[in-house]
């Protein structure tokens, strides 16, 4: 079922961040920085976009998503839980040993989950060879994979962008969750990366940008890559890390650390009040 | 042995265009080294199902991933230094953790690549790849066994690592010989000492067991063209049948072959073993048969060592 109003997805988009915030803090663990920064983007693939049913998660002519950015766990699980892949209870057990929730998404564990991930930068050359899979049995599937903007940092990123404008993968398209921050600092200071949109431009890709907190606009985006033939799309996202949690915006510190019980309340209710 | 010679690499891409033809659901995949890997046979026939990704490794090996997840079967192929090296991580994490069926052929492995030198001589393959959970790693020895074992693969949704060479080596089995995954093939009952061999080595071992019967020195080889998983009772039944027991390899001492065999004996029988191998160096340019000299894992070293222990 395709949800198509703007406040609807705004609001699925702010529940998904309230689990995330939930998630991290019951596993006093996790990433929520980079999992906020997402949450838009998700609930519009999840609940606008892709062509899925949550009762066939094997289903062959689905739409894909590889969530390369695999420290974003959070928020694809609470995602799927939304979208009714599975039951929002085990939301409760990330991380936990015995859960089927890992700390970074598992394909053979979790229903939905279309690719396991962790190890950065190599989500996108699996998103191109489910592309290419697609190409070649006429299936008219789209893939959809999500990258960090530090994590493009990594080589394998530019392989697979190559590789994607060489097979003329339209039915590819990557996001990039461009919230300016990697662990250490700001991309530029970090590893010098600027000019995203006009590296995937060389590559051979055709870009977008949009504001990633604006559903309508990233619905926007999503349509006109659809309707590009014979390149890759990449919608640049500009995004804020930590968003919707005004004590985490836009703080890399906020990557990978748990909210103690003050701070949990304090994010719960901004959530509420939005 | 026939007088007939074939690298395992051309088997490999002879059998692979058959299957080709008879499995629409395999994809082929190489980085920029077709004619090498011998994937050129099949990319000749069947041009939309051959992806070249040029010099990319680590995207060869995700993309793979990525139509196995589709439902396709990929034949992943480049050196073996470049497949289990360069992207190690890409099998690890993209190939093996997520269980998913991508079959690595990967050519060029060990010093017999001659003439390009260490770096391409890939000698910790099989080290890095049995240590990977989930994923069978084989190593076969001629024709016959490759031909077989890549059409035995496309059977099952098992990762896999295929170590082949460069190297013309002889026919050494008949059409007829029966393979299984996990079995070692025994070649005679000699209880003097088992040669335990993989790859190209298997040829310089049968040659050392013909030297030494003349020498009225009974020795058993036994072809571990399956790495993992290993075929402990093969291994056990040797150590209680020979008295002495070596293994030989083109590969590091550390890690491959020998290792194998050591850590089975030492938890279920222990008995001492001698390792044929490269010895914990790297390999250097010369001509592959020359090498095999360089590096003691020819038949005459084969013979002076079981002579010297025995």
């Amino acid at each position: 079922m395709k949800i198509t109003k703007v406040e609807a997805l705004e609001e699925i988009a702010r529940e998904i961040r309230t689990e995330i915030i939930e998630e991290v803090y019951q596993a006093q663990s996790g990433h929520p920085g980079g999992s906020l920064s997402c949450s838009d983007i998700l609930a519009v693939l999840y609940f606008n976009q892709m062509n899925i049913d949550p009762k066939k998660p094997g289903a062959k002519e689905r739409d894909r998503f590889v969530l390369s950015k695999g420290h974003g766990a959070a928020a694809l699980y609470a995602t799927l839980t939304r979208k009714g892949y599975f039951d929002k209870e085990l939301l409760k057990d990330f991380r936990k040993v015995e859960s089927i929730l890992q700390g970074h998404p598992d394909m053979k564990k979790v229903p939905g989950v279309d690719m396991s991930t962790g190890s950065l930068g190599q989500g996108l050359s699996v998103a191109v060879g489910m592309a290419i899979g697609s190409k070649l049995d006429s299936a008219g599937c789209r893939v959809y994979c999500l990258v960090g903007d530090g994590e493009i940092e990594e080589g394998q990123i530019w392989e697979a962008a190559m590789c994607a404008s060489k097979n003329k993968l339209d039915n590819l398209c990557v996001v990039v969750d461009h919230n300016g921050l990697q662990i250490d600092g700001r991309i530029e200071e970090v590893a010098g990366l600027v000019d995203i949109k006009e590296k995937f431009e060389s590559f051979g890709f055709y870009t977008l940008t949009v504001d990633g907190h604006n559903v309508e606009a990233l619905i926007g985006a999503f349509d006109t890559a659809k309707h590009k033939k014979d390149m890759p799309t990449v919608i640049i996202a500009n995004t804020i890390k930590g968003k919707g949690v005004s004590f985490m915006e836009n703080k890399a510190e906020w990557h990978g650390k748990a909210p103690n019980e003050e701070e949990y309340h304090q994010a719960i209710e901004e959530l509420k009040a939005r | 042995m026939k007088e007939e010679k074939i690298a395992t690499r051309q088997s490999y891409g002879e059998i692979l265009a058959k299957l080709g033809e008879k499995n629409r659901e395999i994809v082929v995949l190489d980085a920029d080294l077709s004619s090498a890997t011998k994937t050129n046979i099949f990319a000749k026939q069947f041009p939309e199902r051959f992806k070249n990704v040029g010099i990319a490794e680590q995207n060869l090996m995700g993309v793979a991933a990525g139509l196995a997840t589709y439902g396709k079967i990929p034949y992943v192929s480049t050196f073996a230094a470049f497949a289990a090296g360069r992207a190690y991580d890409q099998i690890r994490s993209s190939i093996c953790y997520p269980k998913l069926n991508v079959k690595i052929c990967a050519t060029h492995a060990g010093v017999t690549v001659g003439e390009d030198g260490a770096t391409h001589q890939m000698l910790e393959d099989l080290s890095l790849m049995r240590s990977l959970p989930n994923i069978q790693v084989f190593s076969p020895s001629d024709d016959t066994q490759t031909k077989w074992l890549i059409e035995e693969i496309s059977k099952n949704q098992e990762p896999t690592y295929v170590r082949l060479g460069r190297l013309a080596t002889p026919i050494i089995y008949d059409k007829k010989q029966k393979f299984e995954i996990g079995k070692g093939v025994q070649h005679g009952e000699g209880t003097d000492a088992t040669i335990f061999a993989t790859g190209v080595t298997v040829e310089q071992s049968l040659k050392a067991q013909e030297e030494l019967e003349k020498e009225n020195i009974h020795v058993r080889v036994i072809d571990m063209f399956t790495i993992k998983p290993i075929d402990k009772e093969m291994i056990i039944k040797c150590a209680k049948e020979t008295k002495k027991l070596i293994t030989v390899e083109d590969h590091s001492i550390i890690g491959g072959l020998g290792s194998s065999v050591c850590e089975v004996l030492a938890e279920e029988y222990p008995a001492k073993v001698v390792r044929m191998g490269i010895k914990d160096r790297f390999g250097k340019s010369g001509k592959a048969e020359q090498l095999l000299k360089y590096f003691k894992i020819d038949s005459r070293a084969i013979v002076e060592k079981i002579k010297s222990i025995l």
